[in-house]
C-alpha cells in the first residue's frame, strides 16, 4: 500500500544523486526488493509511472531485483529458505527463525548520462 | 511530491495556533527554509550522507557512450529515517516522551486517547498529533479534553512520515518533559515501515477484529512494543480468545507487552497509566543523568 511514498523517495534520492554526479538524465534505476517485504512490485511499477514525470528520471527504466527470503533457524542452527516473514522453519516447523535476507528495500544503482 | 525535500503533499490543519492555509506547507518550493531545523540546501550534509554518492571509475568505457553507473546502495526509507533521527534528537533534548499509536481503522485509538487524556491531564502535560486522510474530526475530539492537538491530513497517503511529524511538532511546540501522543492513520500495514522518531509504537487491536490479526499483519506487531487489546467490554458477546490472540502476537514479537482494556468502560486503563508513568519517569531520569 505504501508503494507510492516509497517510489517518491526513490525518485527524490535518485534525482539528488544524479545532480551530485553532474548527470543530465537517468537512464535506468535498479532496486533490490526482498520478497518478505510487504511490497508489491507491480504496484511499484505503477506508482513509478506516476512519480517520475517532470524529473530527470522521466525516461528511466526501472529494474526490480527480487531478493529471496532466508532466515537463521535457532533450533536447526542453519540458514533456511523463508517464504513468509515470521514464518516457520521448513525443516523443523518451529518459529524460531530470524530473517537474514528478503526484507530489503534498497536502491542499488542507476545508469546516468 | 516536493522533489527538493521529498515532502509529500500533506497538509496540516492547525488548531489553536496560527491559522494556516492548506498547501502553505510547501514554502520551500520558493526557496523558503524549513523551520523544523533543516534548510533544504543543507540536506546533502544532514540527511543521510548523500556525499557518499560516487561514480565507479572504470565502468565507463571510453568511446562507447557517455553513460555511467552510479552506485547508490541506499535504503529507500533512508530519507524518512533521517527525519526520524532529527525528530528523536529533538524529543531527547526536551525530554518529550512520544508514543505512535497504530491500528486498523476503527479499533478505538481516538476513544482510547480521549479517555486516557481525560484521566491523566492533571498529572502530566500532554499534546497530540492526529493523522487522518481527510477529516479533522479526531483532533476536534481530542481538543474537547482541553489539551492541544494538531491534525495532519495525509490526503491519499496511508501513513504519517517523519517529515510531516517534524513540521507538526514545530507548530505544536510540546512542553519539555511532556508526553506527545501521535495517532497514526488507521492502517495496519504502511505505518509499520515509517519511523517517526517515537519512543515506542503502540498497536491498538480490538477484540472484534479476530485473533489472527498479529499473524496477518506481523510487521506491525513486530514493530510495536506495546499491544493494547481494546473493547474488552464486548468480550462476553464474542467468542474471541484473548489468550490465543496474545500468543499469536508473541510469536512475531516475543518482547511485546500486552494490556487488555476497554476505552468505553475504562476497564484496564489504569494498567496503561502505570506503564506510561513508569516510562516517562525513566526518560526523565535518563535526561538528568546526561
Ligand atoms: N464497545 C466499545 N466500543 C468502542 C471502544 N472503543 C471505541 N469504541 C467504538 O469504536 C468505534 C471507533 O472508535 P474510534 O475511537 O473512532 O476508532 P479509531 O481507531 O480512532 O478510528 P480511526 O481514527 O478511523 O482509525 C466508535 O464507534 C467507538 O465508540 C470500546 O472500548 N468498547
Ligand atoms: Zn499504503
Ligand atoms: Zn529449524
Ligand atoms: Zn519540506
Amino acid at each position: 500500500m505504501h508503494e507510492m511514498s516509497l517510489m517518491e523517495s526513490v525518485i527524490t534520492i535518485v534525482c539528488e544523486m544524479a545532480q551530485l554526479n553532474g548527470a543530465s538524465a537517468v537512464k535506468s534505476i535498479r532496486l533490490d526488493i526482498g520478497v518478505l517485504s510487504d511490497i508489491n512490485p507491480d504496484s511499484l511499477l505503477f506508482c513509478y509511472e506516476a512519480v517520475r514525470r517532470g524529473t530527470i528520471a522521466e525516461h528511466a527504466a526501472l529494474e526490480i531485483n527480487r531478493i529471496a527470503g532466508k532466515g537463521w533457524c535457532l533450533d536447526c542452527g542453519k540458514t533456511v529458505p523463508l517464504d513468509k516473514r515470521f514464518g516457520a522453519c521448513p525443516d523443523c516447523g518451529r518459529y524460531r527463525v530470524q530473517t537474514t535476507a528478503g526484507d530489503e528495500l534498497r536502491i542499488k544503482d542507476m545508469e546516468v548520462i | 511530491m516536493c522533489t527538493v525535500c521529498g515532502c509529500e503533499m500533506a497538509t496540516l490543519e492547525d488548531g489553536k495556533r496560527k491559522p494556516r492555509a492548506q498547501g502553505e506547507r510547501h514554502d520551500h518550493h520558493r526557496g523558503h527554509p524549513h523551520d523544523h531545523g533543516h534548510h533544504h540546501d543543507r540536506h546533502y550534509a544532514q540527511d543521510g550522507g548523500l556525499q557518499h554518492g560516487q561514480r565507479i571509475a572504470g565502468v565507463h568505457v571510453p568511446g562507447v557512450n557517455p553513460e555511467r553507473i552510479v552506485q547508490i546502495e541506499k535504503d529507500i526509507l533512508s530519507k524518512n529515517n533521517a527525519y526520524a533521527v532529527e525528530n528523536r534528537a529533538r524529543f531527547g533534548r526536551n525530554s518529550i516522551f512520544v508514543l505512535n499509536f497504530v491500528s486498523s481503522p476503527g479499533s478505538g485509538k481516538t476513544s482510547f486517547l480521549v479517555r486516557a487524556i481525560s484521566d491523566l491531564k492533571d498529572r502530566m502535560s500532554i499534546s497530540v498529533i492526529e493523522g487522518d486522510q481527510q477529516t479533522s474530526n479526531d483532533a476536534a475530539r481530542i481538543r474537547k479534553t482541553g489539551v492541544p492537538a494538531i491534525q495532519i491530513n495525509t490526503g491519499k497517503g496511508c501513513h504519517l512520515n517523519a517529515h510531516m511529524v517534524g513540521h507538526a511538532v514545530e507548530d505544536l511546540a510540546p512542553e519539555p518533559g511532556s508526553v506527545l501522543f501521535i495517532e497514526n492513520v488507521g492502517n495496519l500495514v504502511c505505518p509499520s515501515a515509517f519511523d517517526l522518531g517515537e519512543a515506542h509504537k503502540v498497536v491498538v487491536l480490538s477484540v472484534t477484529e479476530g485473533e489472527d490479526k498479529p499473524l496477518k499483519y506481523p510487521d506491525m506487531f513486530a514493530a510495536a512494543d506495546l499491544m493494547i487489546l481494546n473493547k474488552s467490554d464486548l468480550l462476553p458477546h464474542l467468542d474471541f480468545d484473548v489468550g490465543l490472540c496474545i500468543a499469536n502476537a508473541l510469536r512475531v514479537n516475543p518482547r511485546l507487552r500486552t494490556l487488555t482494556v476497554s476505552a468505553r468502560s475504562g476497564e484496564g486503563m489504569e494498567a496503561f497509566y502505570f506503564w506510561l508513568e513508569g516510562a516517562v519517569a525513566r526518560v526523565a531520569k535518563a535526561s538528568q543523568e546526561v
